[in-house]
């Protein structure tokens, strides 16, 4: 198993903190994990992003060219990362807010509503536990129960009465996940 | 088994600090390395072992605190990035000069001047060649991961106080900002006063007893014959260095056709180049020195006999790659790849370059 | 003719709300279109403008040459239509030593944060000042490193915490948040020391009147001026610009208090 993933929306809108929390589930299942953000003035009120890998090899390159899945939930983000989904790939995104909707045949297409869903949750803050929910959905590279165990070591603890809401959105997302375009036949490895 | 943490390469820096029974840190805030300082504040390392963390007010004052507290036998460290590295090379030259034994950690940005805060491997010149003025080393160790970044902590300070030298901890962006799985080794407690006394009591300016002649710590003879000796013995030592201390780590070598040498962030991206290379059925393999003073030129000049051709993986725009001609003697072609200003070149681009720069050149 | 803009929904076009009877208010020429880069509410811009509208009022900006700091001022020059340098981080007092002695005839400007000025900068800031160099020098206090996210500055108030000092500055550990206008006041070689802020319109007016002074000495080559000018900074101090000021008003203040510290004279 080697999955390479790039996450990537607006600072605030939790894209380091889903691959925090993804990369600390995978330690919880015993994979390798590596993730590696954009960081600087970038992030000052502009896009964010994160690679995150799991594997079950020792990860080589931290930076990637071309990924496995791609999550995201801005326009900047998804113009610049659906290209970069390899064929046969998974794009999953946030449909809030996106004008150009992606356009490939050759990758998996799905979205997930998750700013709406989060705040019909109540939070703005679990937009990123919705797409989470998504994504494992679609690939359960990691059980549920070391989600858990992955987000009790993410969160400070004086977070972790907030638990239960992230798993309830998890929930969510695993739920409204939608498949908008299925990969015609590729021959990809 | 030591506990298992998700930890940024600063942060498990930081960590390790505290761990290695160290006495003193002294900074100054810079990105990409602010976390370091950051993370110890928040740890309250004087509770947890008496450590000393100090704000300085610029990394010309830090280096001088490590001179002093150098000095007296303490295990002293600073971190900081490429600008204010540049502002300590008269401290570390003088650190040199006296053999004081420290650690400094350098955090990478691109350069020159404030360049950016992005990743660069554009300070090896400086870390390996001297970088202050006179004749001196630092003994530099390359960390690729966020465990090394842990690990190289201790051992630095091992081989500090094994040769009374200054050591670098030369690191970048990249793998200081990254995260990854490290598991932290079991806290070192600090020496005590006793301890110093009886292992580096002969040198240390530790408060002159009766039983002994009183010590000096000077970079200053102004006699030349005794001047020269010193160098002399500084130059052991380098030698002594390169016949004991030399670390690398070969991956997929036995079967080689080719070679990228990369150390720190770049040895990671050549190991992916490495993968996409084989499946187009390039035989290729990776040197990568773990210290780049002293270098693995030994091993280079072996597997020039083996290889066809290497290339320098580096982002800068060349520096490493002379020692790896100087290690190959010219016996094969030797190139460089490298992206700068903070950009990162892909694995694709690595294969690319060794394909037309080696392979079809 | 080109088509006039029209401001959208309002169906008015555009020149014919700006005519010169209208304008109550222009940025001054010297300001470059690029964009601030600085967070809503930051004091710099305002600090920016004030050193500007000076210049382009004394009509000197063809004699000024400026120094930007390492800070978040450090890209001053983008925004500034002057000649400037970027110095490294606490070195712009020697630059302008370097400037000034070799070109007596121009005007010549630092631009410092605390740390830059007061920390990393303290010889260069103190040794200039000793020497009465002929220049200005524009100090913005916000007691915080900005641009580095947030670290302790040397200005950093007892209890204030930061990142570096998350549980507040101890001054046993940290030693207390210095006063360098103070000890630069006591130099012989200052003429006008003066410590000013811009959260208000009533400031902005005195703090430009104190830059004003600043150059006037420097044109009579009194020696060195210096204008602290204490600021926010909403990011590093982790709140809304509002509830910045209201901290400033309430903790700032009564420490470094407004007001000239010195002021030698000018004829
Ligand atoms: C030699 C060196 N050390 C450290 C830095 C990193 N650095 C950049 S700005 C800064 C602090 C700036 O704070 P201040 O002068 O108060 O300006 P502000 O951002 O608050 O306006 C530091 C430490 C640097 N650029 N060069
Ligand atoms: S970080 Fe602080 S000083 Fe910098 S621009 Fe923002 S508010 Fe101003
Ligand atoms: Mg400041």
């Amino acid at each position: 198993m080697n999955e390479e993933i790039i996450i990537a929306g607006f600072g605030g809108q939790g894209v380091l903190s889903l691959g925090k929390i993804l990369a600390y589930s995978g330690i919880m299942e015993d994979l390798e994990v590596s993730w590696f953000p954009s960081y600087g003035p970038e992030m000052r009120g502009g896009t964010a992003n994160v690679t995150v890998i799991l594997s079950n090899e020792r990860i080589s390159s931290p930076v990637l060219n071309v990924y496995d899945t791609a999550i995201v939930f801005n326009q900047q983000s998804l113009d610049k990362f659906e290209p970069k989904v390899k064929p046969g790939g998974l794009l999953l995104y946030d449909p809030n807010g996106i004008t150009r909707h992606p356009e490939r045949k050759d990758i998996d297409i799905y979205q997930i509503d998750a700013t709406k869903e989060g705040a019909a949750l109540g939070s703005t803050k679990v937009l990123n536990m919705v797409a989470l929910g998504a994504y494992l959905k679609l690939k359960p590279i990691v059980k549920l129960e070391n989600v858990h165990k992955g987000l009790l070591k993410s969160l400070p603890e004086r977070h972790h009465h907030l638990i239960p809401l992230n798993e309830k959105a998890i929930g969510v997302g695993m739920e409204k996940v939608k498949l908008i375009h299925k990969a015609e036949h590729v021959n990809a490895k | 088994m030591g506990e298992i943490l998700l930890m940024k390469g600063n942060e498990a820096l930081a960590e390790a600090i505290i761990r290695a029974g160290v006495d003193g840190y002294f900074g100054y805030p810079i990105t990409p390395q602010s976390e370091v300082m950051e993370y110890l504040a928040a740890a309250k390392p004087e509770e947890r072992t008496g450590m000393v963390l100090l704000q300085a007010e610029s990394e010309l004052a830090a280096i001088n605190m490590l001179y002093g507290a150098g000095a007296t036998g303490k295990k002293a460290i600073t971190s900081s990035s490429s600008p204010g590295i540049s502002l300590m090379q008269e401290g570390i030259s003088y650190i040199a000069g006296a053999e004081i034994p420290v650690v400094v950690v350098n955090v990478v940005r691109g350069g020159p001047g404030l360049g950016t805060i992005q990743p660069a491997q554009s300070d090896y010149f400086q870390a390996t060649k001297g970088g202050g003025h006179g004749d001196y080393h630092l003994l530099v160790l390359a960390p690729n991961s966020v465990q090394e970044m842990s690990d190289f902590v201790p051992l630095a300070f091992d081989l500090a106080f094994k040769y009374r030298n200054p050591v670098m901890i030369l690191s970048d962006g990249l793998i200081g900002q990254m995260m990854e799985k490290v598991e932290l080794f079991e806290p070192i407690p600090r020496w005590t006063d006793e301890y110093i006394r009886e292992h580096h009591g002969n040198w240390a300016t530790i408060g002159k007893t009766p039983d002994r002649e009183r010590n000096i710590i000077t970079s200053l003879d102004l006699v030349p014959e005794r001047m020269e000796k010193h160098n002399m013995h500084l130059k052991e030592k380098y030698e002594q260095m390169e016949r004991e201390e030399v670390r690398f780590e070969e991956i997929q070598t036995e079967d080689a056709e080719y070679l990228f040498v990369a150390y720190g962030s770049s040895s990671r991206i050549a190991m992916k180049a490495i993968k996409l290379a084989r499946a187009e059925g390039i035989k290729v393999g990776l040197l990568r020195p773990i210290t780049l003073y002293p270098f693995p030129k030994k091993r280079l000049r072996e597997l020039a006999d083996q290889v066809k051709g290497m290339l320098s993986v580096e982002l800068s725009l060349g520096q490493m790659v002379e020692d790896v001609k100087l290690s190959v003697e010219c016996r094969i072609p030797v190139e460089h790849y490298g992206r700068v200003g903070g950009m990162i070149p892909t694995p694709e681009e690595v294969v690319e370059a060794l394909k037309t720069k080696i392979i079809n050149r | 003719m080109a088509k006039s803009k029209v401001i959208p929904h309002h169906d008015v076009p555009l020149d014919q709300i700006i005519k010169p009877e209208n304008i109550i208010f222009k940025k001054t020429k010297l300001f470059t279109d690029n964009v601030l880069s600085y967070c809503p509410g930051c004091g710099h811009g305002v600090a920016h403008r004030l050193i500007l509208e000076v210049i382009e009022e004394m009509g000197i900006a063809d004699k000024v040459i400026g120094i930007a700091p390492v800070g978040c001022s450090v890209l001053a020059y983008e925004f500034m239509d002057l000649d400037m340098q970027e110095a490294a981080h606490g070195r712009a007092p020697a630059l302008a030593t370097g400037i000034k002695r070799t070109n007596p005839d121009k005007f010549v400007f630092s631009y410092q944060g605390d740390g830059d000025l007061a920390a990393i900068g303290t010889a260069e800031t103190i040794h200039a000042a000793n020497r009465g160099e002929n220049i200005t020098v524009i100090f913005i206090n916000n007691g915080i490193y900005g641009m580095t996210g947030g670290q302790m500055a040397p200005t950093t108030l007892e209890g204030m915490k930061t990142s570096t000092t998350p549980y507040g500055r101890d001054p046993r550990q940290m030693g207390h948040p210095i006063k360098i206008t103070e000890l630069v006041a006591q130099l012989p070689g200052t003429c006008y020391v003066t410590r000013q802020a811009v959260h208000t319109a009533a400031l902005v007016r005195k703090a430009k009147k104190a830059i004003r002074r600043a150059f006037e000495y420097q044109k009579a080559n009194k020696g060195l001026s210096f204008v602290e000018i204490v600021s926010n900074c909403n990011s590093g101090w982790k709140m809304t610009p509002v509830q910045a000021i209201k901290w400033l008003e309430e903790n700032m203040l009564p420490y470094y208090p407004l007001g000239d510290l010195k002021d030698v004279g000018l004829d």
